[in-house]
């Protein structure tokens, strides 16, 4: 990384030009945030219509990624399902942060004994694997896509409750903070013009690792039938679907892995590069 | 540090304790009476009725959870309500699948990760950094299950060196069952590896910097020499700290890993119990599964202490 000093002097601009994760991230993500919005006015063929005269084609110019055993696009297959991964993925990093952001500047705000109980919930919290959870919620209320987002987004609280306790906890020692306190405003007041707007960074870097997180546990669920339900194509059932044919169409087991594979490190580079530019902190120790 | 140790024993034992109440709780709530499911939809309701009495479904909810978490805490769970054997039955030869699985894949991410992590860093900004980073940032962007799916397409069906699926057993000798582990495990353990790999890296980096490297390096002390006994050693904390976080990924990867396979561990049981509506068998396994997330966190708690006897002592 550059000198500190150096980099400061540049504009924001040239910084994120200049940051290689960045740009690659953000060129990824926004290629498989196209796709998802193209595929709802055009994909190359029908993802759900069959045509068992042209089944389990490998890949060739009528069909760039071949076709399956119902003789279906894998393209256009691929294409809706990162529709569905992205919308599964956005709620459920919506319902994270939506519940966990204020539970931890309510913590920080209070300290002591709500700070202790959200703190030991949370904790509590990551005593089940996510994906358990997410298991049994889905058990519970049944398969299906917006379950999995209620069950991705209840391990995604914890998450954002100990990230936004932890960056607002030192903030409001800050003089500014205190004044504002000795002005009168209250914690809700001052946790929304003073606190917030110091930590976004933090929150907006975590908001890509979980969503990257969200996009593999959406997979994940739909691997094993629990996420997103037929006929509507998705990453994980696809991969599912392919081992039953790996041995005759190995490209079906390929595809939609490599899919999940880019959504992810995309969404990984582009939180990288954030961090890099954002987080001053972490810029000098590289 | 025995004081360290108490409090953090009874945090332990609260936690695991809550974390049964709320699975007790979450499995009231799962759809399907277990009688209706067990003697099917028609069945006389006299006989539902009679069942649920011998189940115990007519007590009170309370009591219904101090029997089962009483018998929990003595090793007896109870009986499967599919299956009609009692629960330890069940879980003993599925245990022989999932603990070797994750130890196996533990130890290859730990193995492989400080590999990289101290070549990556010893070689900082050179070459070598860049691609073992570079294949890291992709390998913490693969799915455990997908890269299962590749292996099993070279190495099972290519290849022909492991099998593609199923579990072969203890048996027939270690290596037997063994064998049928080690793609599980590799699927399991590498993105793990990819991730603890880049911890690592920034870990060795930040203590090279530090002042008592130097002063190992000006007593005479060779490169790699100060690297390995003073840079690797206090560079563990934030290690361990992953590894600790790691092992709730893990047992939840082993969930899928084991469906990719069709092993029987303990995640394929987890799924049959739960299409099943075994709700005891539910029960006692995420909450064994909770307790042993919490038992890890407690002992990634003591390495610290040990690591770093300041924060035994309460300094922090």
């Amino acid at each position: 990384m550059s000198n500190p000093a150096v980099a400061s002097e540049q504009g924001i601009v040239s910084k994120l030009i200049g940051s290689r994760n960045l740009t690659i991230g953000a060129t990824v993500t926004v290629i498989l945030l196209a796709m998802a919005i193209v595929s709802y006015v055009w994909t190359p063929y029908s993802p759900t219509g069959m045509n068992f005269r042209d089944k389990l084609q490998g890949p060739s110019l009528a069909h760039w990624f071949g076709t399956d055993n119902f003789g279906r696009d894998i393209l256009s297959m691929i294409m809706v399902g990162a529709r569905n991964s992205i919308s599964v993925s956005i709620v459920a990093v919506l319902v994270g942060a939506g519940i966990g952001v204020p539970l931890g500047a309510w913590a920080a705000a209070r300290g002591g004994f709500v700070d202790g109980l959200v703190m030991r919930m949370s904790d509590l919290a990551f005593a089940f694997p996510a994906l358990l959870t997410a298991v049994i919620i889905t058990a519970i209320f049944g398969p299906g896509a917006t379950n999995a987002m209620i069950a991705i987004g209840i391990f995604n609280i914890p998450v954002f409750a100990r990230v936004t306790r932890g960056a607002s906890m030192g903030l409001w020692k800050r003089e500014y903070v205190q004044a504002a306190r000795c002005a009168g405003r209250g914690d809700v007041a001052i946790t929304l013009l003073h606190i917030l707007p110091n930590i976004n960074h933090v929150l907006l870097v975590q908001v890509t690792i979980q969503f990257a997180l969200a996009i593999v546990a959406e997979a994940g669920l739909s691997y094993v039938g629990l996420g997103t339900q037929p006929p509507m194509p998705s990453w994980g059932k696809m991969l599912n679907d392919a081992q039953t044919f790996i041995y005759q169409a190995p490209w079906l087991a390929i595809f939609p892995g490599l899919a999940i594979t880019f959504a992810v490190l995309g969404l990984n580079l582009l939180g990288d590069g954030l961090r890099d530019i954002l987080d001053p902190r972490v810029r000098r120790q590289r | 540090m025995i004081s360290f140790i108490g409090g953090r024993l009874v945090s332990l034992v609260l936690t695991t304790l809550v974390a049964s109440v709320i699975v007790f709780l979450l499995m009231q709530v799962l759809p399907g009476d277990p009688a209706v499911l067990m003697l099917g939809m028609n069945a006389d309701p006299d006989a539902i009725a009679a069942l649920h009495r011998q189940l115990g479904l007519d007590q009170p909810i309370w009591i219904r959870y101090l029997h089962w978490i009483g018998g929990f805490v003595v090793g007896d769970f109870g009986m499967s309500l599919t299956y009609s054997v009692p629960i330890r039955d069940l879980l003993g030869p599925r245990i022989l699948v999932t603990l070797p699985l994750a130890l196996l894949s533990m130890a290859i991410s730990v193995v492989v990760a400080i590999a990289i992590g101290v070549y990556a860093a010893a070689n900082r900004g050179k070459a070598g950094d860049t691609v073992v980073m570079g294949i890291a940032q992709v390998g913490v962007a693969i799915p455990n299950f997908w890269l299962a799916l590749l292996f099993i397409l070279l190495f099972a069906l290519k290849l022909a060196w492991f099998p593609a699926s199923g579990f072969a057993g203890w048996d027939g000798g270690i290596w037997n069952g063994l064998h049928s582990l080690i793609l599980p495990a590799f699927a399991l353990g590498l993105p793990l590896a990819a991730i603890l790999g880049r911890v690592t890296r920034s870990a060795v980096i930040e203590t090279l910097g530090e002042d008592f490297i130097r002063t190992a390096r000006a007593k005479g002390l060779s490169r790699s020499g100060a690297l390995w006994t003073h840079a690797v050693p206090n560079a563990l904390i934030p290690v361990v700290t992953i590894i600790g976080l790691q092992f709730s990924f893990l047992l939840a990867g082993t969930i899928i890993i084991e469906n990719v396979f069709n092993l029987p561990g303990i995640g394929r049981l987890v799924f049959q119990a739960i299409a099943q509506r075994d709700l005891v068998t539910v029960q006692t396994l995420v909450t064994l599964l909770a307790a042993s997330v919490i038992t890890i966190n407690f002992l990634v708690d003591l390495v610290y202490g040990y690591l770093d006897p300041r924060l035994s002592r309460g300094g922090h």
